[in-house]
C-alpha cells in the first residue's frame, strides 16, 4: 500500500477527513521548509502539497506568483524540492508528499528521470497544474514506472465526459479545483461543491480532495463534510508572506503562524459530526 | 536535414492534428478548467470556419472594414539601391490599424459574436494587437479588456491611448518581467475566472489548440494575396519570403500558403536584440530550446532549470520568449530558415525604408527589412523577394527619438 493509500485509509476508519496544507518550497528562505512541513505535520496535516517555483505560474493567483518569485530569488530548482523531501523523510516516512508545479520544470529535467528522482527523494505524487490527460500518455507512464501517483485537477468546468477520463488515468486522489478562477479567489459556495463531489464520485472511485477559496476553519469544515480532504493553499502562503527576515526568532513565528491557521481548521474539522460524514460520504 | 522526398510527403494542410499537434509541437497545455472552454472553441471553430455565410461576413469585413487586399508594393528605388532581388512589400502597414493584428481580430471578434460572448479579453505587446482587438469591440459593441505590461505600457504609450479611446479597459501587469508574456499569464487568470462569459483573442499564433490553427487560418489572407499578386506583378511564384517573428502570426499568415512552393524559400526573422551571443535578445528558435509555455510546446527561451528568462528587444511585439509551434516544427523539418537581426541592424533598417521609400516601418518589421535587405544583396535583379511589411511605425517613433537622444 502507498503513503497515499494507508493515508486515506486510516483516516477513514477515524472517520476524519485529510488536511492538505501547501507550501512553496524555499519561500520566504530555504531554511524554513524542511522545520515547516514537520510542524505542519504535528499541527493536524496529513499530507504536505509541496510547490515547486516557476517563473509563469498562469493558473496561480498573486499570493503564489509572489511566493514562486521569493522561492525564484533563491534559485530555487527541482533539486531543492528533492533535497527538502529527501531531508523531511529522514524523520518522517509516513506523510505522503506531493509536488505541485508546471509542465516545463518536469520537461526540461526529462519525464523518466524526473519520475525517478522524485521517487528516491520520497515524493509520492505530483501534480502538473497544466498537464491535461489528454497529453499526458508518457508523462502518466512515467511517473506510474515510478511508482508515483499522478493526480489530476477536476474544475466545475470539468463535464461528466471529461471528469470519467480523468478518472481513467488519474491515481492516489483527485483534487476538485472548487472555483472558476486562480488560487486564492474569493469564498467558495459549499452547496455547489457538494454536489461536484457527487458527481465526481459517481465517476471516479478515489478520495476527493478539494482546494481553491478554502481560507479559514469554518470553511474548511464544511467542505470536509462532503469532501475526503481539504487543500489549503493561498491562505497559508498569505502568512508566510508577512515574514520576509529570516532570522532564527523570525522562522519560530512562521510556522507558529502556519501552524496556528492548520490547528484551527483540524479542530473544526475534526468536530464534525461523525453522522454528517457519513451521510455525505 | 531532411531529404527534398521527405519534403515532398509532408502535407502541410493537414497541420495540426486533430488535437492540436504540429509534429511533437502545439498541443493543449492547460489547467483542466480551461480545457472544456477550448473543446467549445474548437468545435465553434469547427463549424464556422466551414460555414459559407461566417465566411463571407469575414471576407466582407476585411475587404471593406480593413481595406484588403493589401497593396504588394515593388520597392523600387530600394532595389536599385541595393542591388540584388527585386524587394516587394507586402503592405500590412496600410490594413485599418495599421498592422496585420485586425485580420485575427475580426475573425475572432466574429466568432466570439457567433458564440455569443459579448466580453472580449486580449494580452498585448506593442499594442498592436490591443488596438486591434479594442477597435473590433467598439465596433461589436463588446467589453473590452486589454493586459499589459506595465514596462510595454511606457514604452507604447499611444497605443494605450489608443485602446482607451475605442473604450476598452487597458490593464497594466506589473509581474515578472512585466511584458508580453506576462500580460498573457494575466489574461489566461482572467479567462480562467470569467471563462462563461469571454473569449479570449489570442493575438498571435501560438496558445493552446485551436489558437495557432485559427490565427493562422485568419492571417493567410497575406500570403494567398501575395502570392496572387507576385504572380501578376512577375509572371512567377517569388523566390524568397522574409517576415519578422515574434510569435509568428504575420510570417505564418505569409508563409502558409506557399508551403507546398518548394522552390520558395522562406526566413524567419527574429528579435537578435544586443546580439544573440550576449544573452540579451528574444530569438528561442535560433538559441532556445523546446518547452511548454502558455499552452502549447515550442521553442522557448529558458534557463537550464526550466525558469522562462527575460527577453530583450527593442520592439515591444517581438520581445517575447515563446514562438508559435508551427514555426518549431516548420524549423525542425528544414522548411523554414530561422534567423535573426539585432536591434541596430532593425533601427538602421527602420531609417533606410523611410528615408529611400517614404514607409516609415515598425520596429518589428524593421527587422524583417533588415533581413531582406541583406538577402536581396546576394541575389540576382531577376530573383524576386516578399518582405512581410506587418505594420507601421507611428507607435515606434518615441522609442525611436528615445534611443538618438531626440526631445519631441
Amino acid at each position: 500500500m502507498s503513503r497515499l493509500q494507508g493515508c486515506f485509509a486510516r483516516l477513514q476508519a477515524e472517520g476524519r477527513k485529510a488536511l492538505i496544507p501547501y507550501i512553496m518550497t524555499g519561500d520566504p528562505h530555504p531554511q524554513v521548509t524542511v522545520p515547516l512541513m514537520h510542524a505542519m505535520v504535528k499541527a493536524g496535516a496529513n499530507v504536505i502539497e509541496l510547490g515547486a517555483p516557476f517563473s509563469d505560474p498562469m493558473a496561480d493567483g498573486p499570493v503564489i506568483q509572489a511566493a514562486a518569485e521569493r522561492a525564484l530569488e533563491f534559485n530555487i530548482t527541482l533539486e531543492h524540492v528533492f533535497d527538502a523531501v529527501s531531508a523531511f523523510r529522514r524523520l518522517d516516512d509516513v506523510t505522503p508528499i506531493i509536488m505541485m508545479g508546471y509542465l516545463n520544470l518536469i520537461e526540461v529535467a526529462g519525464y523518466e528521470s524526473f519520475a525517478r528522482r522524485a521517487a528516491e527523494a520520497g515524493i509520492d505524487g505530483v501534480i502538473t497544474v497544466d498537464m491535461p490527460p489528454e497529453e499526458g500518455e508518457g508523462y502518466i507512464s512515467a511517473l506510474e514506472g515510478a511508482g508515483l501517483d499522478p493526480v489530476f485537477l477536476i474544475a466545475p468546468t470539468s463535464t461528466d465526459q471529461r471528469v470519467a477520463k480523468i478518472g481513467a488515468v488519474a491515481s492516489g486522489f483527485v483534487y476538485y479545483v472548487s472555483l472558476k478562477g486562480v488560487t486564492g479567489a474569493a469564498n467558495l459556495d459549499v452547496d455547489s461543491v457538494r454536489q461536484q463531489v457527487e458527481m465526481i464520485r459517481g465517476h471516479i472511485d478515489l478520495p476527493i480532495g478539494v482546494g481553491f477559496g478554502i481560507s479559514d476553519a469554518d470553511t474548511a469544515a464544511r467542505v470536509s463534510a462532503c469532501s475526503d480532504a481539504v487543500v489549503v493553499g493561498s491562505a497559508i502562503v498569505k502568512r508566510m508572506a508577512a515574514h520576509q527576515k529570516h532570522t532564527p526568532d523570525q522562522i519560530e513565528r512562521i510556522i507558529g503562524d502556519v501552524c496556528e491557521l492548520l490547528g484551527s481548521m483540524r479542530e473544526a474539522m475534526d468536530a464534525v459530526p461523525v453522522d454528517e460524514i457519513t451521510r455525505t460520504a | 536535414m531532411p531529404t527534398d522526398n521527405m519534403k515532398q510527403a509532408i502535407d502541410y494542410s493537414a497541420m495540426p492534428d486533430e488535437r492540436g499537434h504540429f509534429g511533437i509541437y502545439g498541443g493543449r497545455f492547460v489547467s483542466e478548467t480551461l480545457m472544456q472552454a477550448l473543446d467549445e472553441l474548437s468545435d465553434a471553430y469547427h463549424k464556422f470556419s466551414n460555414d459559407s455565410d461566417f465566411l463571407a461576413q469575414f471576407d466582407a469585413d476585411l475587404a471593406y472594414y480593413v481595406g484588403r487586399p493589401s497593396p504588394l508594393y515593388h520597392a523600387e528605388r530600394l532595389s536599385r539601391e541595393t542591388g540584388g532581388a527585386q524587394i516587394f512589400l507586402k503592405r500590412e502597414d496600410l490594413n485599418h490599424t495599421g498592422a496585420h493584428k485586425v485580420n485575427n481580430t475580426i475573425g475572432q471578434a466574429l466568432l466570439a459574436r457567433a458564440m455569443g460572448k459579448n466580453r472580449v479579453i486580449a494580452e498585448t505587446g506593442a499594442g498592436q494587437h490591443g488596438v486591434a482587438t479594442a477597435t473590433v469591440a467598439a465596433r461589436f459593441g463588446m467589453e473590452c479588456i486589454v493586459y499589459m505590461g506595465a514596462e510595454d505600457i511606457v514604452r507604447q504609450a499611444p497605443n494605450v491611448y489608443r485602446m482607451k479611446l475605442l473604450g476598452a479597459e487597458v490593464v497594466p501587469v506589473s509581474s515578472g518581467s512585466k511584458t508580453l508574456k506576462d500580460a498573457l499569464n494575466e489574461a489566461m487568470r482572467d479567462w480562467v475566472t470569467n471563462v462563461d462569459t469571454t473569449f479570449y483573442i489570442i493575438g498571435t499564433v501560438a496558445g493552446p489548440h485551436p489558437y495557432p490553427q485559427m490565427v493562422r487560418d485568419f492571417q493567410s489572407v497575406i500570403g494567398r494575396e501575395a502570392r496572387e499578386q507576385i504572380q501578376e506583378l512577375t509572371g512567377r511564384l517569388p523566390d524568397a519570403l522574409v517576415a519578422c517573428v515574434g510569435g509568428g502570426s504575420n510570417a505564418i499568415g505569409l508563409f502558409h500558403p506557399f508551403l507546398d512552393d518548394e522552390a520558395v524559400a522562406m526566413y524567419g526573422v527574429e528579435a537578435a536584440g544586443d546580439g544573440l551571443d550576449t544573452g540579451h535578445h528574444a530569438a528561442p528558435l535560433c538559441a532556445g530550446k523546446p518547452g511548454v509555455l502558455h499552452g502549447n510546446r515550442t521553442y522557448l527561451m529558458e534557463d537550464s532549470g526550466g525558469q522562462i528568462i527575460e527577453t530583450h528587444s527593442v520592439s515591444a511585439g517581438l520581445d517575447y520568449p515563446g514562438v508559435g509551434p508551427e514555426h518549431s516544427w516548420l524549423k525542425d523539418i528544414g522548411r523554414v530558415n530561422y534567423t535573426a537581426v539585432t536591434d541596430n541592424a532593425a533601427l538602421h533598417a527602420f531609417h533606410r525604408l523611410t528615408r529611400i521609400e517614404g514607409i516609415i516601418p515598425a520596429l518589428e518589421s524593421s527587422h524583417a527589412v533588415a533581413y531582406g535587405v541583406q538577402l536581396a544583396a546576394g541575389m540576382s535583379p531577376e530573383q524576386s523577394v516578399i518582405i512581410n511589411l506587418s505594420g507601421r511605425g507611428d507607435k515606434d517613433i518615441n522609442t525611436i527619438a528615445k534611443i538618438e537622444g531626440i526631445q519631441l
